[in-house]
Order: C-alpha cells, then sequence, then structure tokens
C-alpha cells in the first residue's frame, strides 16, 4: 500500500516538475483545452437561462374546463373537490355561467352580440393553472379531466409553449452534438501532446524498460499528465466562461430592464461545474491512455 | 542458476545469432563472454536478463522458463538483474543522482531510503562527489562508472555487462575492471561481455563465434 502510494507520489512529482519547466506551453494547452470546453458551456448557459425564463413566465398557462350545461350542483361540488385536492395543480378559479354572462353584456363590442341571443350560452368554468408548465404534463392533465363527468371540454392554452420548449429542446441537442464533437477533439489534442510528449522521453521509456519497468509504471506519468492538461482545461474553461457570463450580463440586464424584468444569465451551479471539470480531467486520461497504449505496443 | 538448453536465436530477416548454445551457471561466478563483435555476445547476454526470447531451445533463471513467462511477468525477472549497456544508456538530461535513482524508483523505493542506497552505490564506484553533475559533464570512463552503479543499486544478484570497456583506454579499463570483481566477492554474479580481454583471472569463459560455442573453460587454461 505504501509502496503504491509512494509510486504514485513520485509519478505525480516528475509530471509535475517537467510542467514546472515548460510553464507556458502547459498554460497554453489549459487555454486550448479552456477555450474548447467553453464552447459547449456557453450554449449550454444560455440555454438553461432560457429554461428558467421559461419557467418564470407569468403569463401562466392556463386550462379552461367548461362544464356541461345542464350540469347538477353535486357534480360541480365534485369537479371542485377534486381540483382542490389535485396535487398537479397550483390555483383554480371558478367562473359562474351568470358572472360570465354579465362579463359579456358589459363588454361594449360583445354587448351587441349579447343582445342577440335570447338566452345566456355560456357554461359554468374554471380556469385551472397547473404547477408543471411542460407541455407534456399541461396535456397530461387537460387529457385526465376531460375524462372528468360533467365536464364539457378541457381546453389547454399552450401552443406558444409548446413551441419554446421544442426551441429549448433543440438547444439541448446542439449541445450535446457540440459536446460530443469537442469531447473528441479534446482526446484527440491531449493524445497528441502525449504522444509528443512520449517522443521526447522515448530513451528513457526504453531504459526503463529494459531494466524492469512495467508498462503500468511508463504509463503513469503520462496518464496523470494527461489528467492534469484536462483538469487544468476544466478550470480555465470555469473562468473563461465566468468572464464571458458577466461580460454578456451587463448587456443582458440593461435589456431586461427595459422591458420592466430582472432577468440575468446565471453561472451554471457548483455540480454542473464540477461535472465539467471532472469530465475534462476524465477525457484527458483517456486521450493520454490511448497514446500511451498506442506508443507502448509500437515499442514491443 | 542459469542454464541455457540447445538455445537458437533469429532475428526476423537475419542470419541466426545463436546456434545451440547450452551451458549452466551458477551463483557469485565470474563469466566472461568472449568473442568478435557479431559472435552473438549481446544476443545472450538480452536472453539472460529475459530482454529477447529464444527462438528455440529453453532459458532457465532460478528454474523458471523464460519462454513460457507471460510478458507482465518479464520486468519481475529483468530486476534480478544489473544490467551495463553497451552505450550506457544514461539519461543526459537528468543528473547523476536521478539516473542511478531510476531502478529504485521503478521497485517503488524512493525518499530517504532511496537517497542512502543511491548514495552508497555512487560511493562504490567512486562518484560521490559528482551526483547533481550531468552525465554529459563526465568523462567516459565516469560515465560507465555511473552506468553501473545504476545497475547495482537496486542491488541484484547478477551484474551483466555488455563490453564495458569497449570504449576505455586501459587504465579506465583495470579500474572497471576493479569493481565488478569487488562486487563479486560480495556474492554477486558477474557476466562480462568483451571482444579484447587482457586479463580474466580465474574467471570462466564462454567463447563464441558466430553464434556457436566454442567451450566453456577456464580462461587459465586457455592461456590467456
Amino acid at each position: 500500500m505504501k509502496q503504491w502510494l509512494n509510486q504514485h507520489q513520485q509519478a505525480l512529482q516528475i509530471v509535475l516538475t517537467r510542467m514546472r519547466h515548460h510553464m507556458l506551453a502547459t498554460l497554453l494547452m489549459f487555454c486550448v483545452m479552456g477555450v474548447t470546453l467553453c464552447l459547449p458551456s456557453i450554449l449550454y448557459v444560455i440555454v438553461d437561462n432560457l429554461n428558467r425564463l421559461a419557467g418564470d413566465i407569468k403569463d401562466e398557462p392556463q386550462i379552461s374546463l367548461f362544464l356541461k350545461q345542464d350540469i347538477k350542483a353535486d357534480i360541480t361540488n365534485d369537479i371542485e373537490q377534486k381540483l382542490r385536492a389535485h396535487p398537479a395543480i397550483k390555483t383554480y378559479r371558478f367562473v359562474s355561467k351568470e358572472s360570465a354572462w354579465q362579463d359579456l353584456q358589459a363588454n361594449s363590442t360583445d354587448a351587441e352580440i349579447a343582445r342577440n341571443l335570447e338566452k345566456n350560452p355560456l357554461p359554468d368554468a374554471y380556469f385551472v393553472t397547473p404547477k408543471n408548465i411542460e407541455p407534456m404534463a399541461i396535456e397530461a392533465l387537460q387529457q385526465e379531466m376531460q375524462q372528468w363527468p360533467g365536464v364539457e371540454i378541457a381546453q389547454a392554452d399552450a401552443n406558444w409553449l409548446k413551441r419554446l420548449y421544442s426551441v429549448l429542446e433543440l438547444g439541448k441537442k446542439a449541445i450535446l452534438a457540440l459536446v460530443i464533437l469537442l469531447g473528441f477533439a479534446l482526446v484527440a489534442i491531449i493524445g497528441n501532446t502525449i504522444r509528443l510528449q512520449i517522443l521526447t522521453q522515448r530513451e528513457e521509456i526504453e531504459v526503463s524498460r529494459l531494466i524492469g519497468a512495467t508498462d503500468r509504471f511508463i504509463r503513469r506519468p503520462f496518464l496523470y499528465a494527461g489528467a492534469i492538461y484536462g483538469l487544468g482545461g476544466g478550470l480555465v474553461a470555469t473562468l473563461f466562461l465566468a468572464s464571458v457570463i458577466s461580460l454578456f450580463n451587463s448587456s443582458v440586464t440593461e435589456i431586461a430592464a427595459s422591458y420592466g424584468s430582472h432577468f440575468y444569465l446565471a453561472l451554471p451551479d457548483l455540480a454542473t461545474s464540477l461535472m465539467m471539470i471532472v469530465s475534462a480531467l476524465s477525457l484527458g486520461w483517456i486521450g493520454s491512455y490511448i497514446a500511451v497504449g498506442r506508443a507502448l505496443s509500437k515499442l514491443n | 542458476m542459469i542454464r541455457f538448453d540447445q538455445v537458437s536465436k533469429r532475428y526476423p530477416g537475419s542470419h541466426e545469432a545463436l546456434k545451440g548454445v547450452s551451458f549452466e551457471l551458477q551463483q557469485g561466478e565470474k563469466v566472461f563472454v568472449l568473442g568478435h563483435s557479431g559472435a552473438g555476445k549481446s544476443t545472450l547476454l538480452k536472453l539472460i536478463a529475459g530482454i529477447e526470447r529464444p527462438t528455440s531451445g529453453t532459458v532457465l533463471i532460478n528454474n523458471q522458463n523464460v519462454s513460457k513467462l507471460r510478458p507482465a511477468a518479464l520486468p519481475y525477472l529483468r530486476r534480478k538483474f544489473g544490467l551495463v549497456f553497451q552505450d550506457h544508456k544514461l539519461l543526459y538530461d537528468r543528473n547523476c543522482f536521478e539516473n542511478v535513482a531510476l531502478p529504485l524508483y521503478i521497485n517503488g523505493v524512493t525518499g530517504s531510503e532511496a537517497a542512502k542506497r543511491i548514495r552508497a552505490a555512487l560511493d562504490k564506484v567512486g562518484l560521490l562527489g559528482k551526483e547533481k553533475a550531468m552525465p554529459i559533464t563526465l568523462s567516459g570512463g565516469e560515465q560507465q562508472r555511473l552506468a553501473i552503479a545504476r545497475a547495482v543499486v537496486s542491488r541484484p544478484s547478477v551484474l551483466i555487462a555488455d563490453e564495458p570497456t569497449g570504449n576505455l583506454d586501459d587504465s579506465y579499463a583495470t579500474e572497471i575492471m576493479g569493481i565488478f570483481d569487488a562486487f563479486r566477492q560480495v556474492g554477486v554474479s558477474v557476466i562480462i561481455a568483451t571482444h579484447n580481454v587482457q586479463d580474466t583471472g580465474d574467471a570462466r569463459v564462454l567463447r563464441l563465434d558466430q553464434g556457436q560455442l566454442l567451450g566453456t573453460e577456464q580462461a587459465k587454461a586457455l592461456g590467456l
């Protein structure tokens, strides 16, 4: 165990010393990785914020529940109770056919129509605001309420929201595609860097093998190097991202203020940042593993 | 301890470097492998150290058949040997201390224990004062001694040297041989390949000619 720790500590030390000696190259490498990681991250932040914006839209979608004309009072009560107890419903509002009729008559343009009607054609209605405003949830709720006895028609008014969510979905797919492409690029960049390092240390590797170094011993410092490049790249990316977002924010808040909103671009939370850094580290490790594996099999 | 049984080695696209070589070496022996260049001396040493595998025949090291070892086990076999290469194979981008440290690090020995052993090894070859020097600044003889220090630092039971005095003038060569004798005195087997031997003393001699073993006589009997 102690020996194992020793060997790791020693490998890490070798790598850190090497990196210190080539400070500029190492920092440049961090920056290359940082910029590469930054691109999907910025897109992520934008989509994430749009998501948030969509989440606190004041104009909340409603489901209109028109009841049957000849509905009995106890069925209305039933519906009322179901609405009150339903976990997916945030608020609801009852509009009786009488008050709707009065509204219609009070409205000057609609009064003309009202006068031509002999009796009140309007049904009792509930206007329901769901808790979850995602199109899927709204649709599910609407379909559920459509089945309730006494409900003539349940109408969801969420087309525009559906469109917004489709756009956000597209954004998420774009991020995924970008992440895969750039992840591949990172593995290639790090793999190539490590390959060059192996070339410069060829002699050392050969001698080490001749005097009894295992492949694992030879591989270890390079794996650490790859992981450190990834880690450095991840940290630089976080830094870049924070700077870019705060740069954007000065304009975004200004635009939002002119619309009377307090919207601003939020930075990714700690978990997301950590995940970005950890995945960068893993990509570095993988790239380096591939490069060393190839080099070792060539030496055999 | 080391047994060769009808060992042949053919490199791809080349002649047979060794043909049907058989011999046995005991622990603590000093052996000279003699022959012109191209006689198969280096190949013989590489087969002993598990760097090459025989094309046919068996190489037994401590009753282990080298051909049957898994590739992953070979590094551990190699650690039993201290190797001094024909071209030193020193690392010129690090100082003497770090060069000698390499086998210890491979064995997982680090820190003060390693430092103690590195200084002891450098002391044995008379380079204690040069631990911070870069190998390129050393003379040919000093580089050879540094290579020996690296070979012995992990206390191998067998020391193998390929042409250790090849490019050195006589006084250096005698000095190097003296160092090998000192190791032999503490029970280390010493196997030395060379094409010009002045004094083999009481050592055994394996004489190779074009890949064939001519004899394993005592040196004195040959009248050398």
